[in-house]
């Protein structure tokens, strides 16, 4: 077993080419594979000293996060001021143990339909930077997860950074889970309102295939003209949250029924609708 | 590059250490290559803390760290403790607040504990932020309850 | 800032700390997989992979011929007895022709490294020709007997009062409790040495070091005395290291090769290797007044005992016999069947049948209460045993019996205030943020419990210890199990406290001592702390008998107390008295001896009883079914405390147990097959999971017949608090939830089916 170390990204992208190691930043769900022996270790690639990867800056109303940043780093100041619903996802990954090792870019791209942080990527639009011998390609995150631990990233392809553009919204992140640390979510829900409230980006985790998006919900509150009134109404309310709960396609497992997670993901999408209109927006 | 052995530095001393099968975790080479049994395993899944070691400066979890990728860094375990039957002030904490029964959840929580105290140096500290640092160790004998104790009467110590 | 030795020798009632607690802290600690020796090889298991089926062929050729193995056994190669248990021994060291359970031990093999034992697991080939599984408990009596012993394990009727009774009320129910697991932190592992005269010394840890010698014996066809057993490291027992897991195995490999083997169970395999709390369906009914006092109980419970023996017979019988609860019941009509399935095997739990049993009766009285307009406090006092009552198996409620404090104390405790902050974990669902105040509702609930402690029905339970005396110094020699509970402190206050010495030192366990009975039914500070009082006492007698002769007075003149013995014409220390000498006293120590019960479940069964309420506060997101235990209040008849810190831990330690029963924790069984072995699925609390306990009082009212009055105190805190949790959810959400664990999709379930 070889385990790369390049020093770069362009080392790292001709590594993963020649070699197609398994690239590995915080390893935390690689080596619960490993260890539970339903991988088999061979080559690998390791990201964690690419100081490159680790970085984030904003830049044009943009935010570009490195792909090795961790969930810790993301629940600090400044990073959770740009992305409060970032940071509030991360702090619902794992345990402080885990999330001072994980990654957002490993979240991505390992693609679980539970993946704490992906809803909330998808409705903030973000957008995956990836890096190949071929060059560089952007790809909605959207885009990138097709399905349960499934991207559609080539095999040669590395995660650079994340971009995503900063709106003034208000935020709201919800997991539901058995209990208060170290749980799979049942459901998840982002929704982000953007200040003037003409627009908002819903998406669920944990209830599909993979993150899945409330198009149809998004539309009738884009459409609705009631959504511009000062007392918003309980009606309203409700049928964006039935529209939010149209959306998802939850299985059952020893977790939820799929019963369940749809209820889970309309009463979440009610109380995230109901927690924006109701404070104002930042 | 091919590791087969690394450069790591343990408890403050630097050494070489073989890997000595692919996908061996760092918890491994330290219990059984190196013969630091005080970091515990009782789960090799990442969910019960146990294996709660500093690596690179960080609270992690040692079983989910790869022992191949741990070349040129630093390793902080449980038997970084003063020298010579001296307690670290955690340590004394969870030994006389008797918030150890069967001890197996010890070594991580102490860990964990000490993480916060240098984390947090001078900033108030509350129960819930104590809970939360916490959460990813489980212990199944004490309910939380004296370890919740210590930890107040750690922090307090250390000020 | 050094911790010295010293401190542990400590006065009784004092929070002595613990002699192991600066090894556990520091890492130095030696638990049952810290245990290397040179030249070990490593061991593994083969499992079942199907809950029932005939074995038709196992072929272990291909994994005996793999470089590096050096021996692979099965049933064929058990020498003495094939089956062991600790009751009855039905359960076989490997399956021979037949496998009942899967997870049961087919094979077993021992190589040089642990990856060539998985190696050589994945290629003995097993030919299964799979049965039918009787996977339900209810069914398993009518269903063909999968064991020649049958499917009933035990059954129990408890019949008490006359045939004929009035009542105004009836109150009935069908309660049900899941799959509950023991979960201790540290797997199961064991070092096994073989020695020179063809026997083994064994390094594990366990609950009682004699049970194992006396099935490793049997099962190895050596002699006892062969069979050395030492206590390792234990992380954790709670009634899982009760049985036998891997220790025939390891004996087996270490003596079939020669070698010192280790075997090591995963976190997986350690849910499959051993056994389970009882899953209980049970149905009550109770009769009383339109004021609320009970006339009859009758209740039918079923316990699913699984594909083995283990202790399933006892768990019975304490389901029976703690069935009602401690209250008056004039008559009592009570059932319960153990009962055999292709399940997994269930055995002890923290607990023990009562635990279920308390939450179905529990729930009965807050109907009852409901039902006659009272409220949940009230109905209980209304029908609370007090010392001298008879209960259902016609035995005289002996020994104290605070229950009526207990309950006044708890009721009128300060209830927690409102919760007023919104930050994350103050509300339920913590951090994920699924919750706002407005979607909360505040419930209140409480549960009272009773058990024995100590073992019962006729069982010869006792403890054997071994003091010696030299100089200043004491040194006890017991095989009390310690597992975490702290016995090991207070073993060490109890002979310094009684010899008046300062230094005490308690030896490794092993089985070179008599047998201290197992470290569980709350017994070990009565049994093995009574053997250290009795061994004590007697080298008083010693020590007086000494002091006699040296200074030529009648021993009826010398006294003796804090390491000083007086009388006419002399005061002397010990250590001058003993001088080079060595006393020893080896004691054992007996409880007063109970009955089996007759036909009627009647009988004195049970030497001496404990109490405790609980009282549970919750608040509840019932659209989401998210529960947040804000805090849970209790009081518990203690009859002494030899240490608070330690007794504090135990209270607080089982009621994040009954927590975990409460809402979180099942081992979920499809076909016979647990589908979530792990810790990720297997949900037990984390710090963010627990509430604060609030320890109204213990109250102390000294048990005559217990040594030094103490009451054992590990299992009652864990077997009303899941009841008190399960009630308070009712209050605020008006569910019927006749389950444990509650989950969250259960509270919500009529969130959504009502629309």
């Amino acid at each position: 077993m070889t385990t790369f170390l390049p020093g770069s990204v362009a080392d790292a992208v001709v590594v993963l080419a020649e070699h197609r190691p398994d690239v590995l930043a915080g390893c935390t769900d690689y080596m619960v594979e490993v260890n539970g022996r339903h991988r088999r270790p061979g080559d690998v690639m390791s990201l964690r000293r690419l100081a490159d990867l680790r970085r984030w800056s904003v830049a044009a109303r943009v935010l570009h996060l490195g792909a090795t940043v961790t969930f810790t780093e993301l629940m600090g100041q400044p990073l959770a001021g740009f992305v409060p619903s970032l940071s509030q996802a991360a702090r619902t990954v794992g345990s402080p143990q885990i999330r001072n090792m994980a990654t957002i870019g490993g979240n991505v791209m390992t693609a679980s339909p539970a993946g704490d942080s992906l809803a909330v990527l998808v409705a903030l639009d973000a957008v995956a930077v990836l890096a190949s011998v071929r060059g560089i390609r952007r790809l909605p995150v959207e885009e990138l997860l097709v399905g349960p631990k499934l991207t559609s990233a080539n095999p040669d392809e590395l995660l650079l950074r994340l971009e995503i553009p900063l709106r003034p919204a208000r935020h709201e992140f919800i997991k539901v889970g058995a209990r208060n640390a170290m749980v799979i979510a049942v459901a998840s829900l982002a929704l982000i309102v953007d200040r003037d409230r003409t627009r908002v980006c819903c998406a669920l985790g944990a209830v599909g295939p993979t993150v899945l998006r409330a198009t149809t919900a998004e539309e009738f509150y884009a459409a609705s003209s009631s959504r511009r009134s000062c007392g918003q109404s309980p009606e309203f309310v409700a049928e964006f949250a039935s529209l939010v709960a149209a959306a998802a396609q939850p299985i059952d497992d020893h977790r939820g029924t799929a019963r369940y997670r749809r209820h889970c993901i309309e009463v979440c999408a009610r109380r995230a609708l109901q927690r924006t209109l109701r404070s104002g927006v930042e | 590059m091919t590791a087969s052995d690394i450069f790591i530095t343990v408890n403050g001393r630097g050494q070489r250490a073989r890997i000595d099968y692919p996908g061996q975790s760092l918890l491994s080479l330290l219990r059984d290559s190196l013969g630091l049994t005080g970091t515990k395993n009782a789960c090799e899944q990442g969910e019960c803390g146990s294996c709660s070691v500093m690596f690179d400066g960080k609270l992690a979890c040692a079983c989910l760290v790869l022992a191949a990728d741990c070349d040129n860094s630093s390793v902080e375990t449980i038997e970084s403790g003063p020298r010579d039957d001296e307690l670290c002030i955690v340590q004394r904490a969870f030994h006389e607040t008797g918030a150890v029964q069967c001890g197996f959840c010890t070594p991580g929580l102490v860990m964990a504990v000490r993480d916060l105290i240098s984390r947090s140096r001078g900033t108030e500290i509350e129960d819930a932020t104590i809970r939360e640092a916490i959460s990813g160790n489980l212990c199944r004998c004490t309910g939380y309850g004296r370890v919740l104790v210590a930890a107040r009467f750690a922090i307090e110590q250390s000020r | 800032m050094t911790a010295t030795e010293d401190r542990l020798a400590g006065l009784l009632g004092t929070s002595v700390l613990r002699p192991d607690g600066v090894a556990k802290v520091s890492g130095q600690f030696a638990f049952s997989n810290d245990l290397n020796v040179p030249g070990m090889l490593w061991g593994g298991t083969l499992r079942s992979a199907v809950p029932y089926a005939r074995l038709r062929r196992i072929d272990t050729s291909a994994a005996r011929r793999m470089p590096g193995v050096a021996a692979v056994i099965s049933a064929a190669d058990v020498p003495g007895k094939p089956l062991y248990g600790l009751e009855v021994p039905d359960q076989p060291v490997f399956a021979r022709d037949i496998v009942r359970y899967v997870g049961e031990p087919i094979a077993a093999v021992a190589a040089i490294t642990p990856d060539i034992v998985r190696a050589a697991l994945e290629r003995i080939v097993v030919d299964y020709s799979p049965l039918e599984p009787v996977v339900d408990a209810t069914l398993a009596l009518s269903a063909e007997p999968i064991h020649p012993d049958g499917n009933l394990l035990r059954r129990v009727c408890v019949r008490s009062g006359a045939p004929e009774f009035s009542y105004d009320v009836m109150v009935e129910g069908t309660y049900s409790v899941g799959m509950q697991d023991q979960a201790f932190m540290g797997p199961e592992c064991g070092l096994a040495i073989p020695a020179q005269d063809g026997g083994v010394e064994l390094h594990v840890a366990t609950q009682w070091l004699h049970a194992d010698q006396r099935q490793i014996a049997a099962c190895l066809g050596i002699e006892l005395g062969q069979v050395r057993v030492v206590q390792a490291g234990a992380g954790g027992a709670f009634g899982a290291r009760e049985d036998v897991s891997l220790q025939i195995h390891l004996c087996l490999l270490a003596l079939r090769t020669g070698c010192p083997v280790k075997l090591a169970y995963n976190r997986e395999e350690s849910f499959l290797g051993h056994v389970h709390r009882h899953p209980a369906t049970m149905q009550y009914r109770h009769y009383a007044t339109a004021e609320g006092a009970i006339t009859s109980i009758e209740a039918e419970i079923i316990l699913d005992g699984g594909a083995y023996a283990s202790t399933s017979a006892a768990v019975a019988g304490n389901a029976a016999f703690f069935a009602c609860g401690p209250y008056v019941v004039p008559r009592a009509r009570i059932d319960v069947h153990a009962v055999r399935t292709n399940n997994p095997p269930c055995g002890a739990m923290r607990g023990f049948g009562a635990v279920q049993t308390c939450f179905a009766h529990e729930s009965q009285m807050d109907k009852l209460a409901a039902r006659c307009g009272l409220d949940p406090v009230e109905v209980r006092m209304r029908n609370l045993l007090q010392a001298g009552d008879r209960l259902i198996t016609g035995q005289e409620l002996d020994g104290p019996a605070p229950i009526a404090r207990l309950l006044r104390r708890l009721g009128s405790a300060p209830l927690p205030p409102r919760t007023s902050e919104t930050g994350p974990f103050s509300l339920p669902g913590g951090a994920g943020r699924t919750t706002d105040l407005e979607n909360v509702q505040r419930g209140v609930g409480y549960a009272l419990g009773m058990k024995q402690l100590m073992f019962a029905e006729g069982r010869d339970d006792y403890a054997v210890a071994r003091v010696s005396l030299t100089g200043n110094k004491a040194t006890i020699t017991s095989a009390c199990a310690e597992i975490g509970q702290g016995f090991v402190t207070v073993a060490q206050q109890i002979a310094s406290d009684v010899l008046g010495v300062s230094q005490v030192v308690l030896e490794p366990a092993t089985t070179d001592v008599g047998s201290a009975g197992s470290s569980s039914a709350s017994r070990q500070t009565w049994m093995s702390g009574g053997a250290i009082q009795g061994a004590c006492d007697e080298l008083i007698v010693q020590i007086r008998d000494l002091a006699a002769k040296r200074f030529n007075v009648p021993v009826e003149l010398v006294s003796y107390d804090g390491g000083r013995a007086w009388g006419p014409g002399f005061d002397i220390e010990l250590g001058d008295l003993l001088a080079d000498r060595e006393l020893e006293s080896t004691f054992t120590h007996r409880h007063k001896p109970t009955r089996q019960p007759d036909e009627n479940g009647q009988g004195t069964l049970h030497v001496a009883f404990a109490f405790a309420a609980h009282r549970a506060v919750v608040d509840v997101d019932p659209e989401l079914g998210l529960v947040r235990i804000v805090d849970i209040a209790t009081t518990q008849d203690v009859g002494k405390i030899l240490n608070p810190v330690q007794a504090v831990g135990q209270i607080e330690g089982g009621i994040a147990q009954g927590v975990g029963l409460a809402v979180m924790e099942e081992l979920i069984v499809r076909e016979g097959r647990i589908r979530n072995p792990s810790f990720t699925d297997y949900l037990i609390p984390t710090s963010l999971d627990t509430p604060p306990v609030t320890v109204v009082e213990l109250v102390e009212e000294p048990h005559p017949d217990a040594p030094f009055g103490a009451k054992g105190i590990g299992e009652p805190p864990t077997i009303s608090s899941t009841a008190a949790i399960a009630a308070a959810i009712r209050d605020a959400t008006g569910l019927a939830l006749p389950k444990v664990p509650i989950t969250g999709e259960e509270i919500a379930r009529f969130a959504y089916m009502e629309g």
